[in-house]
This record gives C-alpha cells, structure tokens and sequence, in this order.
C-alpha cells in the first residue's frame, strides 16, 4: 500500500512538473512565432534573423556573441549566468512570499509593495550608519534584517485588515502597494541624504550600498567603496565579469528553510490547516486570526529579504521616483511561485528561469535587431499559462481517465467515494469471505 | 418483446464501469418499470452514484448496454440523457448561487426569439410547475439567499421544466427536515401517479418503505437483488445491504448518571440572521454516564447551541460550567481540554480536506509532547497514532494514513472524526448529528461508540434530527424549539408523537420547575 502511494505522489509531481514545462514551452513557442512574424514583416530583418532570434530564444543564456564570420557562437558564457544567479535573487524570495501565502490560502499580491519597504529600510541602514561606525558585515546584516522587517510589517497590514475585518486580502494589497510607491518617493525626496550626487550624470538615483557614508574635512559625504557590499564567496571567479554574489546562496538557504518551515514544523502544519480550511483550524482551536497575519507577515518578509539582498549587492542603484510605477520582482514573484505550484525548492528554478529570460531580452537586443520586449511578451504569455498549469495538469490527468468533464460534475465525493470503497472491499474481501 | 416494452421503460443491462484499479459497478442489471418509484439502495461506495451517472451519461460503462422503451440508446453526455427525458437531482445540488431561482431552472433550456430570453413564457411554464405539484419557490430569489429545501424544489422543478419523464433522485433527503421529508415523499408519489418513472437513490429504510414500489439492491458494486417493497421489511433490506445481520436497535443497559459534567445557566448566543437570540435563556446539565440528547426540528437553535458550548461562537449571556470551571468566555483550544466535539458539518469543521488522514487525526494534537518537538513535527510517532486509530475504529481508507481526507468515503471521514474526538479521552462528548448522511453499517458502529463511551462514565451530549435515533440512542431528551428547551423527556417513556408535539412548539412544560427538581 505504502509503496504504491509513493509512486502515485511521485507522479503526482511529474506531471506538475511537466505541467509547467508545457507553460514554459508553450510561452517560448510564442515568443518565437513573434519573432518570426516580425522578422518576415520588417523590411530591415528576415527569415535568417528572425531564425538568430527563435535560437536565441531558446538557448540564449549560452550564447557567446558572434565570431568572426559574424554568425551566432555557442558555448558556456559566465558572465550570462551569473548575471542570471544574480537576478534570480530577488525573483526567488518574491516567488517564495507569494507561495508560502498561497499555501495558506492567501493571494499574496502585496509582494511589490513589500519589496519597496524592503528597500526603503534597507537603503536607509546600509547608507544611514556612517561607515567608521560599525564593521561593515554588521551594517550588512542590520540592513539586511532591516529590509526583511519592514516587509513583514509592510505584509501585516493586508493581514490584519483580513483577520480582523475580513477583507480581502487582494484589495488591502493593492492599495499597500501604492502607498507603499509614494511612502518611499516621499522619503528619498524629503530626506535628499541618499541622492546620488556623486555621479552627477544619473538624476533621480539613490548610491549604491558601496558608497559609505564618511566623514571627510568635517562633512559627511559618500565615498564609493567604503560602503557594504554582499560578498562574492568566490562566486565572481566562476562566473567573471558577472554581477553575481553570495545572495544567490542565501536565497537558495532560505528557500530550504522555508521548505523545512512548511513540511516539517508545527507551525507549518498550523499555516496550511488556517489556508486548506480555516472554518476547521478554527474547530480545532488554531488561532486562526494570528496565522493569517502571521503568514502574510512571513509572505512580507521574505519580500523584503528580496530587496535587501538586490540592493545590498553594492553595484545595482535605486531610481526612488518610483511613486507611478512598482517593482516587477515583485509581481514577477506570482509567475514564479505559480510556475514552481508553490514548492518552495521549484521555486528557485523558476526564479532562476524567470531572470534566464531577462539574460536572453539582453542577448536578443545586443545581437540582433531585435529588443528585449519580445522576452516581455513571452514572460506575459507564461504568466497566463502558469495561471492555467493547474488545467494542463488535468488535461494531463484525463488521458488517464477517459472522460475528464464527469469527474468534475459528478461533485467531490461520488468518485472517490465509489474507488476508496471498492479498495477496500478488495483488500478486506479475503477476511470477510 | 412487445409487452416489455411497455412495462420497462428504461433497461440497464450488465453495466460494467471500471475504474482504475477498481470494478465500481460489477455486471449490474437494473429494470425500471413506467410509473414507479424504483428504490436504488446500498451503502455508500455500493456504486450506486456511478450507476445513476452512467445513466445520467457522465460515465461510459465497459461493458453492458442501456434501453429506453426497448430500444438500445447510447447515452454519452447529460444532453443525450436530457434529449431521452432522464432527469437527475444530484446530491450536491448544481445551480449557480447568484442566480435567480428562475434563471436556474431555463439554464440550459432557454426559450429564445431571435436570440433574446422570453422568460415571461417560462415564468408562466415555470409557475403553472410549481403549481401544479405544489412546489412553492420563490422565482426571484436568488439561489444562496433560499433554504436546502426549496434549492431542492427548483432542482424538481428544473426536471419537470424539461419534461423529464424518468427522475432521478440522488440520496434527496440527506439535507432536510422531517417535514420537507414528508413533503418531498408526497411529491414523488404525485408524479409516480401521473406515470412519471422514479430511480430513488437512498440507503435510509423508512424512506423506501414508506415510498418504494420495488428496491433494487447493490452492495459493494455487485448486483444482489430485486424485491418488491410490501413483500420485504427493513431488517431484510438492511441485511441484504451490508451483507450480514445488522442491529437496527441500539443495545443499552440503563444509563448510571453521575455528577454533572456540563452546567449550562442561562445561556444565550445571538442569531447571525436576525436580532433575536437564536439560543435564548438555556439551562441544562449533562452528566457522566448519560447521554443527553438535544431534540429538535433543524434550525430551532441547536446549531447555536452547540457552538456556543464549543466556542465557536461567542455567546451573550450566561454561564457555561465545565468539570468545575467556568468556560464561558474560555478559548476554543482551552475548552477542548474537557471536552472533545463530534461537529454537524464534516466537511467544514471536522476536517481538512486536503490533508492527509494522519495530519486529520492530529487536528488538535499537534502540539502535544508526544507529536513534537522544538516546534518540529515528530512524523513517526504521528504516523504511529495514526495507524492505531486506524486499525481500533476500522477506518477504512485507500492508502491507510496518508490518504487524502477528501477521497475517503463519507463513512469513513465520520469514523475518522469520530475515533480522532473519542481517543481524545474528554469527560465530555459533543456530537452533533453524528451519523447524518451515513449507512446502517456505519450508523450501527456510531451509536455503539457513544454508548461505549457513555458506559465509561462520560457525559455524552447529542443533537440529532433524526427522531429514531433520539429515541433509541439517548437516556433523557431535552427538546430545543425556537432557541429554549420546552421539555424534558425519558425516551422510555414518552412517545415519537409526543416528542413531536413539543418539537413543534405545540406542547411546552415549564422547565424552571423541572431545573429545580434536577438541582
């Protein structure tokens, strides 16, 4: 009984795996179908670009540029997957803050807003304590926590309001969102310390965190290279010439844990139990009100962890007027925690994906004619289909089954009930007789 | 062949529908004549739901072939069932919530001119229905803001709307009361008269009795028979049911009542529908070694009562004492200390669907010593629980403890709550229509337990609907109408009539009399 229950969830998660891969696929072959419809339209491309740009597409994180005969060359490119390690950073802790809320029953849609109080807290740490103050690695690690708590506050508000005023969660979202994008222009612009006025060719940016602050002759200023920067481990020997640091490893150490969190604690059982059916947590005398604020506050941090390590990595710089627009690492969590159905380990494959797609926008704008938006069509078109994974895994499921529509509206119970019993009646049958 | 005809006017010949692994209806002929009401009765998971949807066109069977009139139909869709007049009220009803009553029933069947709605000649076609058969709905209501019963009306009249001329009905008393019981037997017998061809799916005997012209039935997917209601009874039914000599009558000594466990003073709990108190001023005590049953029509306050012990809902007024300690404003989980609370609704309450049985079974353990530590759930000893519980209540289950709670049989989830709140070892027992919905087999089992626990000197407090199973389960009777107890009564001496009466708010004793003579 007990081995064949373990094949059964074993192949319950292939086909959730193959019912992403099938999205991821399907979002590619769009993308390529533009790429071509565009190319056969445009004067100045052709099938032979447009052919450049579908392989690119698909293998464009292993593209090393052209050779000399200006055709496109392949092989290992460092620099474009560290690049992609770095970026999948962030889009892994946003995966992880939307799918341990889905996994207790919350639509965590806030993750944007968390990421920009994330931010917000984390900047103003790192660039806030004077350098000479504290080591750097303790700046580091204030800022870090900073940013994950002021996510986790941030990810209470929409708790809050739907424990205890039942609303829903995907409203007081939104709205924390927007207030989240003006709080944070407000305080850069009131605040002017943290403008970038160093490097007098960029408007409107905050200094990186390498920049510490100084005292020099008496007045504080920023000097770049006495502020805190994530540090490399070596990763940078690896993969030169890339951006990548050790928040990779950390995302990947916090996934694990939030995996562990899920599965294996008994505040995770109590998490999932409030989200499978919180009329029965409540029974059972789980308090259900504070696990919704507790999960969307763990859903905030982690959010905010996403943030502090993006901007701790010392070489990525904050545009702060950002009160018309959001972050998309953090809406890009919801692709990547729908992709990965909200597993926490599939969730950095998808992260890394996610960012694998940005590496190939790059490639695509560097070398060819084409731009970095088609990768925005194929992130939207696998945004949809993740949405719709749950369906291809039953479409998957019915060619088992062979009519997929009665097992839907003969109700919950009827079938089940019917195959547990007939189970039984095969197991207990010899006794019996 | 003429004259068979004219008698059977659907045929399902060896019907063989297999699923994975599994033979769900096994050769099964079943011969519904015209104008009777033709009972379809077994336990659940017999097979008789997969039947009716093959019928229905929701499953295609392997093997076998399906008659109308004689002739060989091939039914692949609900639409080709609907096409050849069959109609199904499913257990679970399916109409869409935000839609009128009337909206529900045209769904599918719209009259159209020129592409627009012509609901004024369905409401006339809707009206002159309910009518007729005395099927009162209100048209214009939508769908949630009406009672189960009248939901159970507009499936009736969705069939009739479509000239259905062979009805299906899918364990359709499951969710009301006794009156709307009465109600619907009344109905199908009308339509039965008018040569209207009835398959009634149940495993409740009184009903079929009371209502079945022949019963066919299944057990475990395989065919048993055929009989004519007036030449059977129930103890015959239920041993062909289940396959051996079932007891119908619960086996009790006379209750040894001790001190009192449970003291409810004066107590109230609002209504979420209206400003009155849906339990108003109740006093009681229960006590080891009894079962105390709380008898009423559904919706008299018992629901509230129960929650208001349980703390599912915050009550207004009075005390309730627990083992000597006052638990009026106490938290859920501190009042499950003394007390362990079999809930009304399976599903909602007593478990989590989509956990697996093991993780069910622990609902309000978890955090015992025995099943953690440092905050890490201790899976062996879970899962080591899990398989005693299993193996001493013979909850039965594909996959044993880490089966999903959801494709467990409804028998089976009430046997898990059930071994889950008694292995929790409370002086007190809550149970709350504990076996509605469940077969003999496992009704039989239910009422076994309680009275096991009541003979280990625990306070069991019962709140059923069902007037046989107050009568024959409970050692005193407290009856509940319009949110106060309005009598007490032994069940040894008192009448199922007379119980009616007070449940009916017909008859009243004064109870602060009766509390002073207790006291």
């Amino acid at each position: 009984m007990n081995d064949q229950s373990r094949t059964l969830l074993q192949r319950d998660g292939t086909k959730t795996i193959l019912a992403s891969l099938i999205s991821i696929v399907i979002g590619l072959a769009v993308g390529s179908v533009l790429v071509l419809a565009v190319g056969l339209s445009s004067d100045n491309l052709g099938l032979s670009s447009a052919w450049e740009g579908i392989r690119l597409i698909f293998l464009g994180l292993f593209s090393t540029g052209r050779n000399e005969a200006g055709a496109l060359s392949w092989g290992f490119n460092p620099q474009s997957i560290g690049n992609m390690l770095f970026r999948a950073t962030p889009l892994i802790l946003t995966g992880l803050s939307v799918s341990v809320a889905f996994k207790t029953g919350l639509f965590n849609i806030g993750a944007p807003g968390q990421y920009l109080m994330g931010t917000l807290a984390t900047l103003a740490i790192a660039l806030g304590i004077p350098s000479t103050a504290l080591p750097s690695p303790l700046i580091w690690l204030l800022a870090f926590l900073g940013g994950a708590l002021a996510g986790a506050l941030w990810g209470c508000i929409p708790g809050l309001v739907k424990a205890f005023l039942n609303i829903n969660e995907v409203l007081a979202c939104i709205m924390t969102n927007w207030i989240a994008a003006n709080l944070v222009t407000w305080f850069f612009d009131a605040t002017k310390v943290f403008q970038n006025t160093v490097e007098n060719t960029k408007s409107s940016y905050i200094y990186k965190t390498a920049y510490g602050k100084t005292l020099v002759d008496g007045a504080w200023t920023y000097v770049d290279g006495n502020g805190v920067q994530t540090a490399k481990l070596g990763l940078d020997k690896i993969f030169p010439g890339s951006q990548v640091n050790a928040g990779i490893l950390i995302a990947i150490v916090i996934a694990i844990g939030v995996y562990i969190l899920m599965t294996k604690t008994t505040l995770g059982y109590q998490l999932k139990a409030c989200g499978a059916n919180r009329h029965a947590a409540h029974y059972a005398g789980i308090n259900d009100k504070r696990n919704i604020v507790l999960s969307m506050a763990i859903a905030g941090a982690l959010s905010g962890a996403g943030a502090a390590l993006y901007w701790l990595a010392g070489n990525t710089e904050f545009f702060w007027k950002t009160y018309q627009s959001l972050p998309t690492a953090g809406f890009n969590g919801i692709p990547v925690a729908l992709l990965a159905a909200n597993h926490p380990i599939g969730v950095i494959f998808t992260g890394c994906f996610m960012s694998m797609l940005n590496i190939v926008g790059l490639q695509l704008t560097n070398l060819t004619a084409y731009n970095e938006y088609i990768t925005d069509v194929i992130i939207s078109v696998i945004v949809y289909l993740s949405a719709f994974s749950l369906l291809i895994k039953m479409l998957l499921n019915a060619r088992k089954t062979n009519k997929p529509a009665a097992i839907v509206d003969s109700g919950p119970d009827s079938l089940p009930e019917e195959k547990a019993a007939a189970e039984d009646s095969a197991a207990k049958g010899g006794e019996q007789a | 062949m003429r004259t068979m005809e004219a008698e059977n006017i659907i045929e399902m010949l060896h019907i063989t529908k297999e699923f994975p692994g599994i033979i769900a209806n096994d050769d099964i002929t079943l011969q519904l004549r015209r104008g009777e009401i033709h009972a379809l009765l077994g336990e659940n998971g017999a097979g008789k739901s997969t039947l009716m949807s093959v019928l229905f066109g929701l499953y295609q069977p392997e093997k076998g072939i399906i008659k109308k009139n004689g002739q060989e139909v091939k039914i692949n869709d609900p639409n080709d069932a609907t096409a050849l007049g069959i109609g199904m009220v499913h257990q679970h009803f399916k109409l869409i919530e935000v839609f009128t009553v009337l909206d529900n029933i045209i769904l599918g069947a719209e009259t159209t001119k020129m592409g627009f709605l012509q609901k004024k000649e369905a409401r006339a076609k809707v009206e002159a229905l309910s009518e007729r058969y005395g099927l009162k709905v209100d048209l214009d209501a939508r769908v949630e803001d009406i009672t189960v019963g009248m939901q159970q009306r507009v499936e009736i009249l969705k069939m009739l709307y479509r000239d259905n001329e062979i009805l299906i009905f899918d364990e359709p008393t499951a969710v009301l009361t006794p009156q709307e019981i009465d109600e619907l037997m009344a109905t199908m017998k009308e339509f039965a008269k008018e040569g209207k061809s009835i398959l009634f799916i149940s495993h409740k005997l009184n009903e079929i009795m009371a209502v079945s012209d022949r019963v066919t039935v299944l057990r475990k997917g395989k065919y048993i028979g055929t009989v004519d209601a007036k030449d059977t009874d129930k103890q015959s039914l239920s041993n062909m049911m289940v396959g051996r000599p079932v007891q119908l009558e619960v086996t009790k000594t006379p209750a040894q009542p001790g001190e009192a466990v449970l003291e409810v003073r004066d107590l109230c709990v609002p209504s979420r529908g209206h400003k009155k108190n849906a339990v108003n001023h109740v006093s009681f005590q229960a006590r080891a070694g009894e079962i105390l049953c709380i008898a009423g029509i559904d919706g008299n306050g018992q629901t509230e009562l129960v929650y208001g012990l349980t703390g599912l809902e915050k009550s207004s007024g009075g005390a309730v004492t627990l083992c000597g300690e006052d638990i009026s404003h106490a938290s859920i989980k501190h009042r499950g200390q003394n007390m362990s609370h079999i809930p009304e609704d399976r599903h909602k309450h007593g478990l989590v669907l989509d956990f697996t049985l093991e993780q069910n079974l622990v609902l309000q353990r978890f955090n015992e010593k025995q099943f953690q530590t440092h905050g890490f759930i201790n899976r062996g000893a879970v899962r080591e629980y899990a398989q005693r519980l299993i193996q001493q209540y013979d909850v039965r289950s594909g996959q044993g403890p880490v089966t999903t709670a959801r494709s467990m049989s409804g028998g089976n989830q009430q046997k898990a709550i059930i071994a889950r709140e008694v292995d929790r070892e409370k002086p007190l027992i809550v149970a709350v229509q504990p076996t509605r919905g469940l077969d003999v087999g496992a009704i039989e089992y239910i009422h076994s337990q309680l009275v096991a626990e009541r003979d280990r000197g625990r306070a069991v407090l019962l709140v059923s609907l069902e007037l046989d199973e107050v009568m024959s389960l409970s050692d005193r009777i407290l009856v509940m109408y319009e949110g106060e107890i309005v009598g007490e009564l032994d069940p040894k001496q008192t009448t199922v009539q007379e119980l009616g009466l007070y449940m009916a708010g017909a008859k009243r004793m004064d109870m602060t009399e009766k509390e002073s003579e207790g006291a």
